[in-house]
């Protein structure tokens, strides 16, 4: 029997203060990028900003600098552009847009192919949102994830306790916040992809609290004469050795999307990686505590 | 072994069979199957989404506005033609959605009211301001919407794409797909075109005609538009040609006074064609009238000889020959600089007919083949990658059990994608996104069974007796988190759009077969392993 953790005995729930005040500040983090993404001052990919993208694949290596020289030259305003230098492609956002839709991407490539005659490239893929259906995107989003974590309050509520429901949304809000935070932080692109990413983890981290919750309601049948806190300390090391084992395959496969996954998948992984280690430390040192503060000393579980 | 063993083994052999019936159209096998396999046979299988195989992603909003308006324009031109008929003096005015009979009298009021039931009137001094009806405008307005998704489907079947998907969603929205296209612009073209095909006369007579420029560059044509704005006679307007020198490249606009009112419109006709002017070698479209068509055609021509006659498509002119003579037969033709494909489609959206009202691009997803190809080879590769990665660390870790977690994986990617494959399911991005979840909780559901095991082999009880307190003890853990996950799923699946719906789809099923193999698949073959004999030592 192979084990990387033999009967440990870590005082979890003693450490919840140390904890709480990390959990605090990326939960706080993640609030301020909520803000800003509200207010529309985070980088909001085009699908929720509304207005045009356009991804450029050239043939030879291009230099972004005269891309940028060339399309403000060529009239264009307001314009971001990123590029991938290992596959000479080259990615233009352009958000506000006074022009037609769909007019932007006809005159950046106009542009481009009189200025670089000789350097021909392809159009990867473009993307044109209109700002009605950009607010659109946004509303269903945020209505989905509103839904999907009344449901999940609902269910933990009813197989568990209603605090033990409020424990565990709170760990999987805890968990998307902070990695929505970190992406806020890093600059990243607020987009579709990444909701997707944050459901995932949000997923993950629920099944990983879940896990934790079901032990603590087994152990508080069977250790009566226990402190809540002791039980909870017992329930955590007892499925300590499975927590690690299945976060390290989750990790595999995200650091295997990360690298070999290609562009498109990259961010999503990013957010998997980072997601993977916050809803493990989320599901031992914050769902649980919140549960034991809203609870008390007493043994309550009596399901 | 004991017969529930039996049943279940049984139950597994047959969800597998299944799902690789469903799932042989996605591989290259199904090439070299039978035909009477292929006939017989589900032949569909997944779909990939546009993220994944390049095409067209496209929304459309019918201006059904402007159709009100069309519709406004066309009754009061009847009505002016009833008050001819019935020798009444009055004017009648359009103005947006309004029009307004001035002076109006009693037999005016009568009139209407008998006729045109749908309006409603408002009366101001000697004048009255007729409107359509509310309820009579969002019939008009639904109208559209239906003949632009039959409009557009005629065209698209014209164009000729493999598997479009053309549907109206919401109240004013028209949704294309149209997968594995190549000339994304041509496409979005052809769909947008109102295609509103008109022939008027030239006012070449008019004073202030002379006194247009020659040409104009582009963007000018606002500025001269204000200029004349009160100078030419208030039944013309100014309409552009278009020039372009096909040595410089160089655009001109030409400006033309023509006649606002239409001699004859485009849902005359009852054919187009693509032909070729032989002298130059140009290609043209060449138009035929229906019988009613051509009678218009033919008076129009005759009663306006050595005039000139503009050919207009959706306000733009693309040309104004002098006529020489009275043109019978029901035979016209629109010449330009068209390449042969601007050609072709300018021929199919004439002969699928004009739009109701204009269409206006709300989204426009475009995704390359090359992209698309790329994202595809570089997810397989990763989650090849991934998956072995997790295989190993299983057997590493869990030795002869880890070999059957690893079986309980691969069932379930097998059983996943079948199930996919019989719903015919569009596999996106984020779906594949959803599948890394699911998988993920296949391989927790049996880490968390092992572990129970493990922990009841330390508690000194016997494999057969540690496997199956283990497995009970799994088995609310095990529900419960699939149930909560599904219960997410099932509601991203409700109300989310897009890629969030494409994640819950993959989400769902993969948890739901999850369940199935986690509680019935790997529990079979422990007990199948522990009915031969009584095992002393688990290799767990």
């Amino acid at each position: 029997m192979i084990e990387l953790i033999k009967n440990t005995n870590i005082n979890f729930m003693g450490k919840r203060k140390i904890a709480f005040v990390v959990s605090g500040i990326l939960a706080v983090i993640g609030i301020i990028a909520i803000v800003q993404i509200a207010t529309g001052r985070a980088n909001l990919g085009i699908d929720f900003a509304g207005g045009t993208a356009i991804q450029l694949k050239f043939d030879k290596p291009v230099v972004l600098h005269d891309v940028r020289i060339t399309l403000e030259n060529g009239g264009m305003k307001d314009f971001d552009l990123q590029d991938l230098p290992t596959e000479n492609k080259i990615l233009i956002r352009v958000k506000k847009t006074e022009q037609e839709l769909g007019q932007v991407s006809d005159i950046i490539t106009n542009i481009l192919s009189q200025k670089f005659p000789e350097n021909t490239y392809v159009v990867d893929s473009t993307t044109v949102i209109g700002p009605k259906v950009g607010s659109r995107l946004r509303a269903d989003a945020a209505k989905a994830v509103a839904m999907a974590v009344i449901g999940i309050l609902i269910y933990v509520a009813f197989r568990f306790q209603f605090k033990f429901g409020v424990g565990a949304t709170v760990a999987t809000f805890h968990d998307v916040l902070a990695v929505l935070g970190m992406f806020y932080l890093m600059g990243k692109e607020i987009n579709l992809i990444l909701i997707t990413a944050l459901l995932t983890i949000a997923g993950y981290s629920l099944t990983d609290t879940v896990v934790v919750f079901d032990r603590i309601r087994e152990n508080l049948r069977q250790r009566q004469r226990e402190s809540v806190e002791a039980v909870m300390n017992i329930s955590i090391n007892e499925v300590l050795s499975r927590t690690i084992v299945t976060s390290l395959t989750v990790l595999l496969t995200s650091i295997s999307l990360f690298f070999f996954g290609g562009e498109v998948l990259h961010d999503f992984s990013l957010a998997m990686i980072m997601g993977v280690i916050v809803g493990t430390f989320s599901s031992v040192f914050v769902a649980s505590p919140i549960v034991l503060l809203w609870g008390g000393k007493r043994p309550f579980a009596k399901k | 072994m004991k017969k529930k063993v039996l049943w279940r083994l049984l139950l597994i052999s047959i969800t597998v069979v299944l799902a690789v019936v469903f799932f042989l159209p996605n591989t290259p096998v199904f090439q070299h199957m039978p035909e009477w396999w292929k006939k017989n046979m589900p032949g569909k299988g997944i779909v990939l989404g546009l993220d994944l195989q390049g095409g067209l992603h496209l929304v459309f909003e019918v201006e059904g506005d402007k159709a009100v308006e069309i519709t406004t324009d066309r009754y009061a031109s009847q009505l002016r033609e009833l008050f001819v008929k019935k020798n009444i003096t009055t004017d009648v005015s359009v103005s947006g959605l309004t029009i307004t009979v001035s002076p109006s009298s009693a037999e005016t009021k009568k009139l209407i009211a008998d006729n045109f039931p749908i309006f409603s009137a408002t009366e101001s001094g000697n004048s009255t301001a007729y409107k359509i009806l509310s309820r009579e405008a969002q019939r008009i307005k639904d109208n559209a919407a239906d003949q632009a998704l039959e409009t557009i489907r005629n065209r698209i079947d014209q164009f000729g794409v493999a598997e479009p998907t053309i549907h109206r969603q919401g109240e004013n929205e028209i949704v294309v797909q149209l997968p594995g296209i190549r000339d994304p612009k041509r496409a979005i073209d052809l769909i947008g075109k109102t295609a509103q095909l008109e022939f008027r006369i030239v006012d070449d007579e008019a004073k202030v005609a002379a006194e247009l420029p020659q040409s104009i560059g582009p963007g000018e044509e606002e500025l001269l538009l204000r200029e004349f704005a009160g100078k030419i006679p208030e039944d013309t307007e100014i309409l552009f040609e278009k020039k372009v020198n096909t040595e410089t490249g160089i655009v001109r606009k030409l400006p033309i006074l023509l006649k606002k009112q239409a001699s004859l419109t485009g849902d005359l006709l009852s054919d187009a064609k693509v032909n070729i002017d032989t002298r130059f070698s140009e290609p043209y479209v060449s138009l035929s009238f229906n019988a009613a068509g051509a009678k218009l055609f033919e008076e129009t021509t005759g009663a306006n000889v050595k005039k000139r006659l503009a050919i207009i498509l959706d306000n733009t002119v693309y040309s104004a020959p002098v006529i020489q003579e009275k043109i019978t037969g029901g035979n016209a033709q629109i010449t330009g600089s068209f390449t042969m494909e601007e050609a072709k489609d300018l021929s199919i959206v004439l002969k699928a007919g004009a739009l109701p009202a204009p269409l206006k691009m709300l989204q426009n997803v475009t995704v390359g083949p090359s992209l698309g190809r790329d994202s595809i080879e570089a997810g397989k590769l990763a989650a090849i990658i991934g998956t072995i990665a997790v295989v190993i660390f299983m057997i590493f870790y869990y030795r002869l059990s880890g070999v059957i977690a690893d079986f309980a994986l691969l069932l379930n990617i097998i059983l996943l994608l079948g199930a996919m494959a019989s719903l015919n399911a569009t596999l996106t991005l984020p779906g594949i996104a959803g599948i890394i979840l699911a998988i993920g909780m296949a391989v927790d559901s049996n880490v968390l069974m092992f572990e129970r095991i493990r922990d009841e082999l330390r508690a000194g009880k016997t494999p057969r007796a540690a496997v199956d307190s283990g497995y009970d003890k799994a088995f609310w853990t095990i529900f419960d988190s699939h149930v909560t996950t599904l219960i997410t799923a099932a509601v991203l699946f409700q109300f989310g759009t897009g890629p969030i719906k494409g994640f819950a789809v993959t989400l769902s099923l993969g948890v739901s077969i999850n369940l199935f193999t986690a509680l019935i698949g790997t529990k079979s073959i422990f007990d199948v392993i522990n009915s031969r004999r009584e095992l002393k030592k688990l290799s767990i």
